[in-house]
């Protein structure tokens, strides 16, 4: 079967919607009907055949609109990919991963041929077609980092580790939950989550920032974390804090089933060959309240999670203003019933 | 961590003491490729038992037609390196683990020092290729006793800056003038006995070098010791593990689940708590500080030792 891209947009008049394939593969990332912080990380890729899990990088509906906002969201700000001079060899790495996955999980989309350091990359549903020399940047129009990342979802932190830590010197961050790559560059883990409430306290980042110095190559992991955020908008930054900042006092009891949405991230972690750096990629997903109800287990079980979510958190995450709205909006569907374990629908 | 079965397509002495491992993919597809200062865990199955022992990769990191490693033949040590100079033969097919880096380059640095002596020369090897595709500026500096037990002289080019001192012969090396002059934005590695590593250590001290600039692989397999009894607190069951095993080993042995990555006290992954502790335990790891040491509420099972009545580990 060939993938049908949408065509939508992100921002102004939100054209953003969901197939109901794309509802029922959306990655829900709540297992019980409570929510804490935890070092909640499992094996990747790895899970039920159509789900996000499956491959290493998932390709969906709407691959090629994601791609177009990113491409608006450079123009504006070039400074949202950056990548310090010791980085190269790891953008490299982060080129050669995609490109592969892709060729082999949707060879009806992606071709990569490869001659030794000549290579041939084929990206169908982008039109684009390139003959390089792997490892040398004067054959790319860019650098290997924003070559590759402007053909796929998500975004991407490299990290380089030395002194026991790892410090955040490269990326492309264009669809990120109100944090700057521009202000986090540079940064070690336990600098750029200063800002996180508690789960400093708890242990969380001692444990993970452990886990994820053990991680090696050939063995990938990920985890999901997950956010509110008022029109599916990608680009929630500081920098454009003022454009998208107001939106959030524009949700009423009427609106809010479709202008509320939950933002799923899956971020995964890959140990990479040659320059031994981490790679981080951060996919977003998008689904709003109405279309997350359509799923009554869903429904059921977010109700009783943002209801007795800790105000911190829902304060940190952004959606105290909403929350009471919120809560009231999905309590129509919460009948009491029991919700069944795992995070898939019924 | 990933496994790898891999055939051994060559062997060869570089030495009276140590030989060089030619490891390939039995169906001859490509290994994956690492960074410069990697190593592979090998496995060695003796009867009931599997050792395993970590060594650092020799061959060209971009390269993953094969991988090779070279072995140094420790009598003293507990068996993985004679099994290895003694078992191991060409056709063999072993298991080895994905490659790991515990002794990466740095790329910010401005030109690198590599210091080598004996047989730490072998995670150079592989870095000597990464700096030179990277094309970045560096000298390596190898010490050893005679040029007969120089084993790396074999697998190292000729070249301006690489400088080879055989005491033997009167060519000791010049710490001070080595590291004196160099640029700023210069880094250090060294890996051998620990007596050098300490060495350059206070040698880059004293110049002002930031900490941050040194850095150094021990090169070490677990030491044999008494044998000594454990306590597994979840099961209650009682293991004991051999004077010529580790710990670690013997858990393994057990069928105790344990992580491990390095087995050689230096990645944190086997850290274990300890429930009950009725004697000393003999730290032997370089991941514990001085402070986690004296407290005895923690031990590195691939290296660490006991010696007393009690020992209980929370597994
Ligand atoms: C190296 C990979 C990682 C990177 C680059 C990264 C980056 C970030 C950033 C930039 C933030 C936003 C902080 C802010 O408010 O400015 C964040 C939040 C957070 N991170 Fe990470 N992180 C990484 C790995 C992890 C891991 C392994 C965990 C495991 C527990 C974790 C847990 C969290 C949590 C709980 C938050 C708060 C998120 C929320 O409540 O919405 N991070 N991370
Ligand atoms: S396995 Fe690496 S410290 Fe024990």
């Amino acid at each position: 079967m060939t993938m049908q891209f949408n065509d939508e947009t992100f921002r102004g008049d939100y054209t953003f919607h969901n197939s109901p394939e794309a509802i029922r593969r959306f990655p829900f990332p709540f297992d019980r009907d409570s929510y804490a912080y935890s070092v909640n990380i499992e094996q990747h890729p790895g899970g039920p055949a159509g789900s996000p899990f499956e491959f290493a990088f998932d390709v969906d509906e709407h691959y090629v609109a994601e791609m177009n906002d990113r491409a608006i969201t450079l123009a504006d700000d070039p400074m949202r990919c950056q990548s310090l001079p010791h980085m190269e060899l790891a953008g490299w790495d982060l080129l050669e991963l995609i490109m592969v996955s892709k060729a082999r999980d949707y060879p009806e989309l992606f071709s990569l041929s490869r001659d030794g350091t000549s290579w041939h990359w084929i990206n169908k549903p982008l039109g684009i077609e390139q003959r390089f020399t792997f490892l040398d940047a004067t054959t790319l129009p860019c650098g290997p980092l924003e070559y590759i990342t402007r053909q796929a979802q998500g975004d991407f932190a490299l990290l380089h580790e030395r002194e026991g830590n790892l410090w955040l010197d490269a990326g492309m961050i264009t669809s990120q939950a109100d944090w700057s790559l521009d202000f986090d560059v540079g940064m070690n883990f336990f600098e750029w989550h200063a800002p996180v409430p508690k789960a400093r306290k708890m242990g969380v980042f001692d444990k993970a920032l452990k886990f994820l110095l053990a991680v090696t190559q050939e063995q990938s992991y990920r985890r999901l974390n997950w956010t509110m955020t008022v029109n599916p908008r990608l680009d929630t930054s500081p920098e454009n804090y003022h454009k998208w900042g107001p939106e959030k006092r524009t949700i009423t009891p009427e609106n809010v089933g479709a202008k509320q949405f939950l933002r799923v991230e899956l971020q995964t972690f890959w140990r990479l060959p040659r320059s031994n750096a981490l790679a981080f990629p951060i996919r977003c997903y998008l689904c709003s309240l109405e279309d997350l109800a359509s799923q009554p287990k869903w429904a059921r079980r977010l109700h009783r999670v943002l209801r007795d979510i800790d105000p911190d958190l829902a304060e940190y995450k952004g959606f105290a203003v909403n929350q009471e709205m919120i809560v009231k909006y999905l309590a129509q569907f919460d009948d009491g019933a029991e919700t069944s374990p795992g995070i898939f629908p019924d | 961590m990933k496994k790898l079965v891999v055939k051994v397509t060559e062997v060869e002495a570089l030495s009276p003491l140590v030989k060089r491992f030619r490891f390939e993919d039995p169906k001859g597809a490509a290994l994956p490729v690492f960074s410069g200062g990697a190593h592979i865990t090998v496995e060695m199955p003796e009867g009931e038992t599997i050792r395993r022992n970590s060594y650092s990769l020799i061959s060209d990191p971009y390269d993953g037609s094969a991988y090779e490693i070279a072995v140094r033949r420790e009598d003293m040590g507990r068996g993985g390196s004679r099994y290895m100079h003694t078992r191991v033969q060409v056709g063999d097919e072993i298991t080895i683990s994905a490659p790991a880096n515990l002794f990466q380059l740095d790329l910010r640095a401005r030109k690198h020092i590599l210091i080598a002596g004996g047989i730490g020369i072998t995670p150079f090897l592989s870095q000597l290729r990464q700096l030179d595709m990277e094309q970045k500026p560096f000298e390596l500096h190898y010490a050893a006793r005679s040029r007969a037990e120089a084993a790396g002289l074999k697998l190292l080019p000729e070249a301006a800056h690489i400088h080879v001192h055989i005491s033997e012969e009167g060519a000791r090396m010049d710490l001070g003038a080595i590291l004196d002059g160099q640029p700023l934005g210069t880094h250090v590695y060294t890996c051998g006995p620990d007596g050098l590593i300490k060495a350059v250590a206070d040698q880059a001290a004293r110049l002002g070098w930031p900490k941050t600039a040194v850095h150094s692989e021990a090169f070490i397999a677990p030491p044999p010791g008494e044998p000594f009894e454990v306590v597994v607190r979840s099961s209650g069951q009682t293991i004991t593990v051999k004077a010529d095993q580790s710990l670690l080993e013997a858990l393994e042995a057990a069928k105790v689940e344990i992580d491990y990555s390095c087995r050689g006290g230096a990645c944190g992954r086997c850290q274990t708590h300890v429930t009950a502790c009725d004697g000393r335990i003999e730290h032997n790891d370089h991941w514990l500080s001085e402070d986690e040491r004296a407290e005895q509420k923690t031990i590195m099972p691939c290296m660490s030792r006991f010696k007393g009545a009690r020992l209980e580990l929370d597994l």
